[in-house]
C-alpha cells in the first residue's frame, strides 16, 4: 500500500518523478511547423502558375507531392525506420519539384521524378538532414536527363488560363511552344537561332512587368517573380530562412550579369532582366536555402549565396545553356561540407580551441 | 541608466511565467527534520564533525575540510543530530549528510556574533567562514572568487540580479525587500577589497527592482545599475560580464582573468549580514512554482528543508506532478524524489504536471541552423550533438564542446528537439576521460 503523505496535498511517499536532462521546457516549434510555413510560402507561386498556365498545373503539383510523400512513406517502411511523412518535408520537396517543371509535363514523369527526388535525393542518405543535395533538384535533373524534350517544352503563359478549358485527352498539354525569356535573350544577344517553329514575331523580349508580375513562359513556379518574392518575404518574416543566401545569390548574379552581360561592353548587361527570369527568385529563396544542403553559419550562407550567384551568371553568360540556377545550386550543395568546415565560428571570448 | 546596448551572440526569448513576482517572501518556519548534505559547492566535500545524538545550534559548524576550495557547512536549525550517513542529494545520487531532528527553538550558536577583521586576508577568511558559495548556479566558494589568482586583479564587481530563468522570482523579491542590505554588501566589498566599480545587472522585465536599486545608489557613482535585455541566458556569468562591461572571458578562463567577479544579489547581502551579525548561510529564498503547485509562493526556508515540506507549505499539489525541478526549467535538475533537501544554491522548487513535463519527441536534425544562431557561446551545437552521439573525440574538440555552458538555449528552439545539452555533457566526459587516460599513459611511459 502506498504510504500517503500529508492529507490533501496530493503527495504520496512512494512516487517516482520523471527525470530528464535540462532544459525542461521547449518552444513549440517543430520540423512540421517549419515545413508547413514553407508550404504556405509556396502558395502564391502555385496560384500564379495556375493563373498563367491553367488548372492543370495544380494537378501537376498534387501528383508530384503525392509521389514524394508516398516515396517517403515506402522508403522509410522498407528501411524499417519510423514514418516521417508527418514532418511535411516530403510534401515540400514535391511542391518545389512541381514548381520546377514545365506546365505541360506528363504526369507519369512527374511521379517518377518525385519518387527519384525522395529516394535518390534524400532517403538513400538516411532521410532529413542527412542528404547533401537538394532533393527537388535531384529529381529535376533526373527528369531532364531522362526526358529532355518534355522538360524543355514550354507553353505560353496566358493571363487567366486558370479559367480556360482543361485540356482533354492524352497526358500532356498540346502546347503551342514558346521560348523562355532567357532563351530569347540568349538568342538575341548571341545572334544564334532559336528553336524551330518560333517566328521572328515572338522574338520580342518580355517586359520587366511581365517578368515580375508573371506571364512569361517557363516552369510552373518561375513565371511570376512577385509570387515567389511574396513567399520569400513570408519565410524571412517567420524566420524560417535568413536573408544571407537570397541576398548574396541575387546580388552576385545581378552584379556579374550586369558587368559581363553586355555584348563587348563592360556593365552593359541587363541585371534586372536576369534576376527576374529563369527561376532565380525561386532558387534563391526556396532552393538554395534548403536546410540540409546549405551551410550553418551566416558567413557560410553568404559564401553559399555568392557561389550560387557567380555560377549562375557564368553558366548563363558563357555556356550554351541559358538557365543555370539548378546546376549552380547543386554544385554549391556539394561543397557545403567544405564551407561548414572552414567557417567554424570563433568561440565567444576566444581564439584557439580548448585544450 | 539606459538599456545595455551590447547584444549577446545568441539567446532565446523564453517565456517568463513569473507568476510569483508579486508574492512577498514568506518565512516558512522550521520543519520537523532537516537534511544537510556535506557537498553544497564545487570543490572538496566537507567532513562531518558532529555525530548522532549531538545537540546542535543554529550557525554551528557541521562539517568542514582543510581544503581551500571548499566552504564550511553550518546547522540551519537547533536540535539533535538524528543520523549521519548517505542521503539523497539534489545534484543526483547520495552523499554524506547530517540529518537533524529540530527542536523548533532556533537557539543560536555562540559563534554567531558580530565579526571584526583587520585586513583583506582576515576578511576573506570570514567570507569562507560564512559558508558562502555561488548562490546562482554552480556553487563556487565565495572567498575563492573574491581572491584572484596571482597576476590577476579585480577591478569590477558584477552583482547578478538578472534572473533570466522562467518562473523564478526569488532574486527579484530579494532585491525589493533587501535592497539596503545588498547596497551595504557592495560598499563593503568595494572598500575592503579595493574594487573601484560595481555593476548591478537586472533584466528589463523587472522595472521595480531597477528603479529601487537606482534610487538606493543614486548618490554613489561607483555603483551602476545596468538594465539588461530580457533574453535567456542573460544571467549566465560570461554573458553577464559581457553585457555589463563588454569584456569577454576567454575559453577555459575565469572571470578574474578579465578583472571581474560575479556575485549574486543574495551573496553580497549575506556578506554584509555576516559581518554585522555573524549568522552564516543557513537560509535561502526559494520560489515554489509550476503548474502542479497549489499556491505558488516565495519562501524563506532553512537549508536542509526537504522539498516535501516546501511543497506542503504551499498547499501541496493540484494534481499528481510528473516532474519536480530544483532550479529553473532551463538549467534546473529533475528530482525523482521529494526527499531531497534545499541546499545553498537552490533558488527554486518547481512541480509540473504531465502536460508540462513531457519531453517532446526527438526527431532527426534538419540542419536548420537555429541552434547555431541561438548559442550564446557561438558554438555549433548540432555538430556537438552528432559528434557526441558518435563518440568522435576529434570532432568534439574541433567544435569546442568544453566551452558549452549547458544553458539549453539551443535545445529550446530546436525544431527536432535534439538533446544537445545531454550530448554536450557526454562529450565533455569523453574528452575528460581521454585526457585522464593520456596523462596516465604519459606517466607510465616516462
Ligand atoms: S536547431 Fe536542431 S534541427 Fe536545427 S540544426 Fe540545430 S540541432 Fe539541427
Ligand atoms: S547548451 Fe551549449 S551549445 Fe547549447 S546554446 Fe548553450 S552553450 Fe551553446
Amino acid at each position: 500500500m502506498p504510504d500517503s503523505g500529508p492529507a490533501g496535498t496530493g503527495m504520496a511517499f512512494d512516487e517516482k518523478y520523471t527525470v530528464t536532462a535540462s532544459p525542461h521546457i521547449a518552444s513549440d516549434i517543430t520540423t512540421g511547423r517549419v515545413m508547413r510555413d514553407v508550404l504556405i510560402a509556396l502558395i502564391p507561386a502555385v496560384l500564379a502558375g495556375a493563373w498563367f498556365f491553367g488548372a492543370r498545373t495544380l494537378l501537376v503539383c498534387a501528383v508530384t507531392v503525392a509521389a514524394c510523400v508516398a516515396a517517403e512513406f515506402f522508403s522509410r517502411k522498407i528501411m524499417r525506420r519510423e514514418n516521417t511523412t508527418g514532418d511535411l518535408s516530403a510534401a515540400v520537396t514535391g511542391l518545389l519539384l512541381a514548381l520546377n517543371l514545365p506546365p505541360s509535363i506528363e504526369l507519369w514523369m512527374a511521379v517518377v521524378g518525385g519518387a527519384a527526388a525522395i529516394v535518390i535525393g534524400k532517403q538513400i542518405f538516411g532521410g532529413i538532414g542527412q542528404n547533401f543535395m537538394n532533393p527537388a533538384l535531384v529529381g529535376r535533373v533526373v527528369m531532364l536527363t531522362s526526358w529532355g524534350a518534355s522538360m524543355t517544352r514550354w507553353s505560353p503563359a496566358v493571363s487567366g488560363a486558370l479559367f480556360g478549358a482543361m485540356p482533354t485527352g492524352g497526358g500532356a498539354v498540346d502546347a503551342v511552344s514558346a521560348a523562355t525569356p532567357l532563351a530569347l535573350a540568349k538568342a538575341l544577344f548571341t545572334g544564334g537561332g532559336l528553336t524551330e517553329g518560333l517566328s521572328q514575331a515572338t522574338l520580342a523580349l518580355p517586359s520587366y512587368s511581365a517578368l515580375f508580375l508573371g506571364g512569361v513562359a517557363g516552369c510552373i513556379g518561375e513565371t511570376s517573380a512577385l509570387a515567389v518574392l511574396l513567399g520569400g518575404l513570408y519565410l524571412l518574416c517567420r524566420r524560417v530562412i535568413t536573408w544571407h543566401i537570397p541576398a548574396a545569390f541575387l546580388g552576385s548574379a545581378a552584379l556579374l550579369t550586369w558587368a559581363f552581360g553586355g555584348r563587348g561592353t563592360l556593365f552593359g548587361g541587363d541585371p534586372l532582366y536576369q534576376i527576374l527570369s529563369g527561376g532565380l527568385f525561386l532558387g534563391a529563396f526556396f532552393m538554395a536555402t534548403d536546410y540540409s544542403t546549405s551551410p550553418m553559419t551566416k558567413k557560410g550562407k553568404l559564401i553559399m549565396g555568392l557561389g550560387c550567384g557567380v555560377l549562375t551568371a557564368v553558366i548563363r553568360l558563357f555556356t550554351t545553356s541559358p538557365e543555370g540556377v539548378s546546376y549552380s545550386i547543386l554544385i554549391m550543395n556539394v561543397v557545403v561540407p567544405l564551407i561548414d568546415r572552414y567557417t567554424i565560428p570563433t568561440v565567444f571570448g576566444g581564439g584557439k580551441p580548448h585544450e | 541608466m539606459g538599456l545595455t546596448m551590447r547584444k549577446l551572440a545568441g539567446g532565446a526569448r523564453v517565456p517568463h511565467r513569473k507568476w510569483t513576482s508579486e508574492a512577498a517572501i514568506v518565512k516558512m518556519g522550521v520543519p520537523a527534520r532537516v537534511i544537510i548534505p556535506m557537498v553544497q559547492h564545487i570543490g572538496a566535500p566537507c567532513e562531518p564533525i558532529v555525530k548522532k545524538g549531538d545537540t546542535v545550534l543554529v550557525g554551528q559548524i557541521l562539517g568542514d575540510t582543510g581544503q581551500y576550495v571548499s566552504a564550511p557547512i553550518h546547522s540551519s536549525v537547533s536540535g539533535t543530530v538524528a543520523n549521519v550517513g548517505q542521503m539523497l542529494y539534489p545534484g543526483g545520487g547520495r552523499v554524506t549528510s547530517v540529518e537533524i531532528a529540530t527542536d523548533g527553538l532556533q537557539r543560536p550558536h555562540e559563534s554567531v556574533r558580530p565579526q571584526t577583521y583587520a585586513d583583506k586576508k582576515d576578511f576573506l577568511g570570514l567570507v569562507r567562514a560564512s559558508g558562502l558559495v555561488g548562490l546562482g548556479g554552480a556553487g563556487f566558494p565565495g572567498h575563492v572568487k573574491l581572491n584572484p589568482p596571482p597576476g590577476a586583479s579585480i577591478d569590477c564587481l558584477i552583482v547578478n540580479g538578472a534572473e533570466c530563468e522562467p518562473y523564478i522570482t526569488s532574486d527579484y523579491r530579494f532585491i525589493l525587500e533587501n535592497a539596503r542590505s545588498i547596497v551595504s554588501g557592495i560598499k563593503l566589498l568595494q572598500s575592503v577589497l579595493g574594487i573601484p566599480k560595481t555593476y548591478v545587472g537586472i533584466e528589463d522585465n523587472k522595472p521595480a527592482a531597477i528603479k529601487l536599486m537606482e534610487e538606493m545608489t543614486a548618490d554613489d557613482r561607483n555603483i551602476e545599475i545596468v538594465t539588461l535585455r530580457s533574453l535567456y541566458p542573460q544571467g549566465a556569468e560570461k554573458m553577464l560580464i559581457y553585457s555589463c562591461t563588454g569584456r569577454r572571458v576567454p575559453p577555459g578562463k575565469l572571470p578574474a582573468d578579465v578583472g571581474a567577479v560575479v556575485m549574486n544579489v543574495n551573496s553580497v547581502s549575506l556578506i554584509a549580514e555576516f559581518m554585522e551579525t555573524g549568522m552564516p548561510l543557513v537560509k535561502k529564498i526559494v520560489t515554489v512554482s509550476g503548474n502542479a503547485v497549489k499556491k505558488p509562493m516565495n519562501l524563506e526556508v532553512v537549508i536542509g528543508t526537504p522539498l516535501r515540506d516546501v511543497f506542503a507549505f504551499c498547499g501541496g499539489f493540484t494534481t499528481t506532478p510528473e516532474k519536480i525541478l530544483m532550479g529553473g526549467p532551463m538549467m534546473g535538475i529533475a528530482q525523482f524524489s521529494l526527499d531531497v533537501p534545499v541546499i545553498k544554491n537552490t533558488n527554486a522548487a518547481l512541480a509540473f504536471d504531465v502536460k508540462d513535463a513531457k519531453p517532446a519527441p526527438e526527431t532527426g536534425c534538419i540542419r536548420c541552423g537555429k541552434c547555431v544562431d541561438n548559442c550564446p557561446m557561438q558554438l555549433l551545437p548540432l555538430f556537438i550533438n552528432s559528434a557526441a552521439v558518435k563518440g568522435d573525440a576529434e570532432r568534439l574538440k574541433r567544435f569546442h564542446v568544453m566551452d558549452c555552458i549547458e544553458c539549453g538555449t539551443c535545445v529550446y528552439n530546436c525544431p527536432a528537439k535534439r538533446r544537445i545539452v545531454q550530448s554536450a555533457r557526454l562529450g565533455k566526459d569523453i574528452l575528460r576521460n581521454l585526457a585522464a587516460a593520456e596523462k596516465k599513459g604519459g606517466r607510465a611511459n616516462a
